[in-house]
């Protein structure tokens, strides 16, 4: 029981913390990023004509920056061999128009490469129209809300049951390969899983839903969207998380670990046996030599 | 272990007499009259150690072993090596409520709720890196030296066993946490044992007690970890150091310093204090960086679950060069009679491993064969002086290396962006092509360097003074080097003479009958010694000098007492010496 | 010890055995001038290097003070304060006891470089080798020892003494036998033992790893990865399978991992994996057959699995067959199928052993592993 109520202290810190000031932030980006939360592909059968002129708007900018690969009507363009430049965005959903733009790995810079992270191309305002004009064109999963990654308003148990499930859900289906703290890691033929730890939570839920690049999918029926929200607690908890032990020396594990282990801890060592065994300084006098 | 008290210096007329019993005399007294210390304690207490830095990296690896043992210690006082199944219940948050391993359980107990606890796990963690890294330099720095050549042959092998021994326990300690890297290290490791044919499996259900992974493991790699390797870690070390008193330390060609003697500073009180000193340096430096960088935070991989795996799961580094050989070998498996031959894990992980440790065992038996030197050695060589050996070894660091480097392929891909399969393919003919390629280039740069030693002796050293002479032309004024500096370039043997070394000789001079391999071996020997350089001979320093003379007599007449150049290079005092001597000044 | 001195005067012919072919180029101009340091001619400076080091280990007793106040101040592990993002316990103790320690040790240092006496003294070496003397009287005392014992005059003795001796290996050999059974004596010890078999059996459900929920065909998309286990990992009162605990559920869940995706029907390759698969779903050992490390890093667009530990990589629509490293086998597949309820179940256990290689192995290409399920 104590240590629950330690805990308990200890999570309720976290809503003072910077990641707090970065759900309500988010939020304020949400809502002030205007209507297109209400866009998703249940309501906007019966949309409003504000959605439509959002449409309209994201048409616009799908016809100047995106069409080129992805085709007039977002259909897919394959170049003359036959190769894929850009694949059919007809069921990608707003989500995946959100985590692609939204983190400037779209616009690529050139087809066929994995989509590095960028500055935005696109404002929030921008994005939300693109977002609401591919939804527009089949349905797909829509922007999750911070409803769906928060964990506000569970009691301190929860949250941290929540943190505890989401860590072996993370160290199961995540870690193989974005590394044991989300650092990366390599996969084949030049490909690599990015860093995670910089990436804010609905980025992190719209990837695991949409399956960005090679990246597998983890649908609502792979892992539920309490496992999602689990996992991105985790991750929060980890990012929070002071470094104990010291420096983290890049979290990359053991390789990083012996570099530092020859360049510094062998280093100083050897540079103190070098001072052991330098000469000092000598003086021009002579001493009487006693007995 | 004795030590033939026959042979005692008593060179050092300082040597501990008490003449007036004093305190220390007393309880000397004590001690001697029930040990006989006395005896030992004549020649040893001021016995001679020479002052090189390079003499100290062995002590780096002694020290840090010493901080092994008693954070290690300290660690077992918490620490239960058991595999049996306990829902964590302690401090750290996101663990709470996982079941795992009780020696699990009992790491991360040590790192959140043991004060200092998680400080003593990382400064054993590093102590462990230092210490066989530091036995890695100390090795090379033998071997480059020629300090591996009679009488300390055996002294080279305890050093290897040491090596393989300090890896073993290397090994065993990363896989006592029970975390996710040391459990995938331990089944990898369950992989490498059934590659072997016949037996491996065998031998998998006889370690792991029935199936991987089993319960017993854990415990048993624990006895081997703190018990037998230790053991053997301790009467290897004593033996070492036991056999460096005997054979007293090697030291560097120099005035004064002979084959026959070995000049220093005694071990009381000058060595006694740089050793004591350099324990606590090595003390504290393991304790900085295990308060400062953090090593295997167990808590970020979780405990150990077969079913899970992270990138970037590596070993330790000293085992990073066999997992990268394993990493490059291409996928052969042969299939016969309802056998496997698993040679893509038994060959990279069992046999090269042997294969490289028992040739770097017996580098100091195949050298001595192949130069039939029967001599003792205790002047050390400039690595430049043996260019075969010094190519032979930086050769086997490059193998080293590429193999390390295969080792870390995801890492460099992932920091160079590159692609881990072009990384692979191009490991695959690296661990092939470079060590050959750094044969080649550093027994060329050593016959590079030998000429210029030989350049500096004759024609002196060159004083960075560019001298015009009446006619117009330029050229750089060169001085000859001290007497000291030339006489110690010049300790060294000469090819002819070591090319004629007998092969075998009775006590009587009477060379053995040639055996079968002597063709062979009269063929690696001339390869061996192919274009050294030899020292030049007393007639061409004659001549040199004699030169060097007419030289500046010439100069003279054409500048008097000039600048001689001196002045300028920084290896002359001149703070009371006039740039020109005063009769010139106008 | 009245011989010693007869021996470092040099007259000993041993001593002439260390020696180079001196080939005496030049002179040895002899050990040079010793040159006084400002510490042994100057009394300020020695003063000073005095102060200097007692300075050093008093600053040393300082950090060892601060040491104790941080232990017993500062609270360890998670509920500790930081410092720069770092746990302040862990920093403080180790830079406290770091520089304690340094000081000391460079204090110690820098008394024997100022103050201690720095003349380099000589001493001589003599060879490793005994004396001439030594080797004959020791060889006279092991001959008269061994002609004594009659070691060589009786053989039968001898031969008989060395192979009762060689015997004794017997029991340190035999002893170690129960370190565990035999990979055959384990097989129906237990559910799934054994190196050919695992806990899968025909109409075992899947279930996704740690939470243990069942899985409807219908519940993954084309590009889904899941991982999973049998649900005999996860016994619930409805299943009403036996609980698993301890080694047996280690042992369990090492080889029963199963790494599946959800592809487009139309990429799958072999054949064997489009009988085995539903609606695209592909289930694979997650066990690497290289050493054994689990798999799951999964390209969707190629559907090639990676190795983490030594990058084998693995072709999910053609049998799990080798495209890249060192792995030289495919990964076994498991043949799916659904129950009535529309959940994904296994049609039979694992028709290859899973894992590594090893010796007793008998290994078939894929087509020929698939005739075993009939």
């Amino acid at each position: 029981m104590r240590f629950l109520n330690r805990s308990a202290g200890r999570l309720s810190r976290y809503r003072r913390g910077p990641v707090a000031g970065l759900v309500v932030l988010l939020l304020g980006l949400l809502l002030s990023g205007g209507v297109y939360a209400a866009v998703s592909p249940s309501s906007s059968a019966s949309s409003a004509a504000s959605d439509d002129a959002l449409v309209k708007q994201g048409r616009e900018l799908f016809l100047v920056g995106c069409a080129f690969c992805h085709g007039q009507n977002g259909e897919g363009q394959v170049d003359i061999n036959g190769k894929l430049i850009g694949p059919s965005l007809a069921g990608v959903g707003a989500a995946a128009v959100d985590f692609q733009v939204g983190t400037g790995r779209m616009p690529l810079a050139r087809p066929g490469q994995q989509g590095p992270v960028k500055r935005d191309a696109y404002s929030e305002d921008e994005i939300a129209a693109l977002a609401a004009y591919v939804a527009s064109l089949a349905p797909g999963p829509a922007i999750p809300t911070s409803a769906d990654y928060s964990t506000e308003g569970m009691t301190e148990q929860e949250k941290q049951e929540a943190i505890v499930r989401g860590g072996q859900i993370f160290l199961t289906n995540c870690t193989a390969c974005h590394n044991f703290t989300g650092a990366g890691g390599a996969m084949p033929r030049g490909g690599y899983a990015p860093r995670i730890l910089d990436t804010s939570p609905r980025h992190i839920y719209e990837a695991m839903l949409t399956g960005p690049g090679p990246m597998d999918n983890f649908s609502n029926g792979n892992l539920s969207p309490e496992e999602k929200r689990d996992v991105i607690a985790y991750i929060q908890s980890m990012k929070e998380q002071p470094g104990y032990g010291g420096f983290s020396l890049g979290n990359l594990g053991p390789v990083s670990e012996g570099m530092f282990a020859w360049l510094v801890g062998l280093g100083i060592c050897v540079a103190f046996a070098v001072w052991i065994a330098a000469h000092t300084t000598r003086s021009s006098k002579k001493k009487e030599l006693q007995a | 272990m004795s030590i033939d008290t026959s042979k005692v210096a008593t060179s050092n007329k300082t040597a501990a007499t008490a003449s007036k019993p004093s305190k220390a005399g007393a309880a000397a007294t004590w001690a001697d009259e029930r040990l006989g210390l006395a005896a030992m304690g004549k020649k040893n207490l001021r016995k001679v150690f020479p002052d090189h830095w390079s003499f100290m990296l062995g002590e780096i690896a002694l020290w840090s072993f010493v901080v092994l043992l008693l954070s290690g210690v300290f660690l077992t006082l918490w620490f239960r090596p058991s595999m049996a199944e306990v829902t964590y219940q302690g401090s750290y948050d996101q663990m709470r409520g996982i079941s795992m391993s009780e020696a699990f359980a009992s790491a991360l107990n040590i790192s959140f709720d043991v004060r200092g606890g998680l400080l003593m796990r990382q400064m054993h963690h590093w102590a462990a890196m230092l210490f066989i890294a530091a036995m890695m330099i100390h090795l090379l720095r033998v071997f480059f030296t020629g300090a591996h050549r009679k009488p300390r042959e055996v002294n080279w092998v305890i050093g290897c066993l040491l090596l393989l021994l300090g890896t073993l326990e290397g090994f065993t300690g990363y896989s006592l946490p029970d975390d996710l890297l040391s459990g995938t290290g331990i089944r990898a490791a369950d992989g490498f044992i059934k590659s072997m044919p016949v037996v491996g499996t065998y031998i998998s259900f006889f370690l792991f007690g029935g199936e991987f992974p089993g319960e017993a493991i854990i415990p048993r790699l624990y006895t081997i970890h703190v018990l037998l390797i230790p053991g053997l870690l301790l009467a290897l070390i004593a033996a070492h150091m036991l056999l460096l008193v005997y054979h007293k330390h090697t030291q560097w060609p120099g005035p004064g310093r002979t084959e026959n003697n070995v000049v220093g500073f005694p071990m009381l009180p000058v060595y006694a204090a740089k050793a004591g000193g350099f324990f606590f340096i090595v003390f504290g430096v393991t304790a900085i960086m295990g308060g400062l960088m953090s090593i295997n935070p167990v808590w970020k991989f979780g405990p150990y679950d077969p079913t899970k795996v992270t990138a970037g799961s590596q070993p330790d580094w000293y085992m990073g060069w066999p997992d990268g050989a394993l990493r490059i070998m291409p996928g052969i498996e042969s299939h016969f009679w309802g056998s496997t031959w698993s040679w893509n894990v038994f060959l990279p992980i069992i046999v090269l491993p042997g294969l490289l440790f028992t040739v770097l065992l017996l580098l100091p038996f195949i050298e001595g064969w192949i130069t039939g030197d029967k001599r003792e050695h205790h002047l050390l060589q400039r690595p430049r002086n043996a260019p075969t050996r010094t190519a032979t070894m930086v050769a086997l660091m490059t193998l080293y290396g590429c193999f390390w480097a295969a080792g870390g392929n995801d890492i460099i891909a992932i920091r160079l962006h590159a692609s881990i399969n072009q990384i692979t393919y191009f490991m695959r003919a690296a661990v092939f092509i470079a060590p050959v390629i750094a044969f080649i280039v550093t027994r060329r740069v050593c016959i590079s360097l030998q000429r210029h030693d030989n350049e500096t002796l004759l024609h002196g050293y060159e004083t960075g003074v560019i001298m015009r002479t009446p006619e117009g032309s330029y050229y750089e004024k060169h001085l000859p080097i001290s007497g000291a500096e030339a006489y110690t370039m010049t300790v060294r043997d000469r090819s002819s003479a070591r090319l004629t070394e007998p092969a075998e000789a009775d006590t009587n001079g009477v060379p053995a009958p040639k055996g079968r391999l002597s063709g062979l071996r009269e063929k690696v020997r001339t390869l061996y010694y192919a274009d050294d350089i030899d020292k030049p001979t007393a007639e061409e320093l004659e001549e040199a000098r004699h030169h060097a003379e007419h030289e500046a007599h010439a100069l003279a007449a054409i500048d008097g007492h000039s600048a001689d150049g001196h002045h300028f290079d920084g290896r002359h005092p001149v703070s009371e010496e006039p740039i020109r001597p005063e009769h010139h000044g106008h | 010890m009245s011989a010693d001195s007869s021996h470092d005067t040099g007259h000993e012919p041993g001593h002439e055995v260390i020696n180079a072919r001196t080939d005496a180029l030049l002179a040895d101009p002899g050990l040079p001038d010793h040159v006084w340091r400002p510490t042994d001619v100057d009394a300020k400076a020695e003063k000073r290097a005095e102060r200097q080091v007692a300075t050093l280990f008093g600053l040393s007793a300082i950090c060892t003070v601060l040491f104790v106040v941080f232990y017993i101040t500062l609270e360890t592990g998670v509920d500790g304060p930081t410092i720069i993002g770092l746990g302040a316990s862990n920093v403080a103790l180790g830079v406290s006891l770091g520089l304690a320690l340094l000081l000391i040790g460079i204090g110690v240092i820098q008394w024997a470089r100022k103050l201690m006496g720095d003349h380099e003294i000589s001493e001589l070496r003599h060879p490793a080798s005994s004396s001439e003397g030594d080797r004959a009287e020791t060889l006279a005392a092991l001959n008269a020892g061994l002609e004594e014992s009659g070691i060589g005059r009786r053989p039968l003795v001898r031969n008989t003494l060395l192979g009762s001796v060689a015997l004794l290996a017997a029991p340190a050999v035999v002893m170690l036998r129960d370190l565990g059974p035999l990979p055959n004596e384990v097989v129906g010890e237990y559910e799934g033992a054994g190196l050919h078999h695992t806990v899968w059996r025909k109409g075992m459900r899947v279930v996704r790893d740690v939470v243990g929920t069942p899985v409807k065909a219908s519940d993954l998309e084309i590009g889904d990865l899941l991982n999973a286990e049998p649900e005999a990992l996860f016994p619930t009162a409805e299943n009403g399978l036996p609980e698993l605990s301890g080694a047996e559920l280690q042992i369990a869940k090492s080889k029963a991992a199963l790494v599946m995706l959800r592809m487009d029907p139309n990429d799958i390759v072999s054949p064997v994996t489009r009988n085995w698969s539903v609606n695209g779903i592909v289930a694979y050992s997650k066990i690497c057959t290289h050493v054994g490390c689990p798999i799951s890093l999964n390209e969707r667009t190629t559907h090639n699995l990676l190795c983490p530990c030594h990058q084998s990589t693995f072709d999910l629509a053609d049998s799990g067959k080798v495209v890249f490293g060192p792995a030289g086998r495919h990964l076994p597949q498991l043949p799916l199928g659904v129950d009535d309820e529309g959940y994904l179940i296994a049609l039979s256990d694992f028709l290859e052993p899973v894992g590594p290689s090893f010796w007793e192995r008998n290994t078939k290409s894929p087509s020929e592993v698939a005739k075993g399920l009939s």
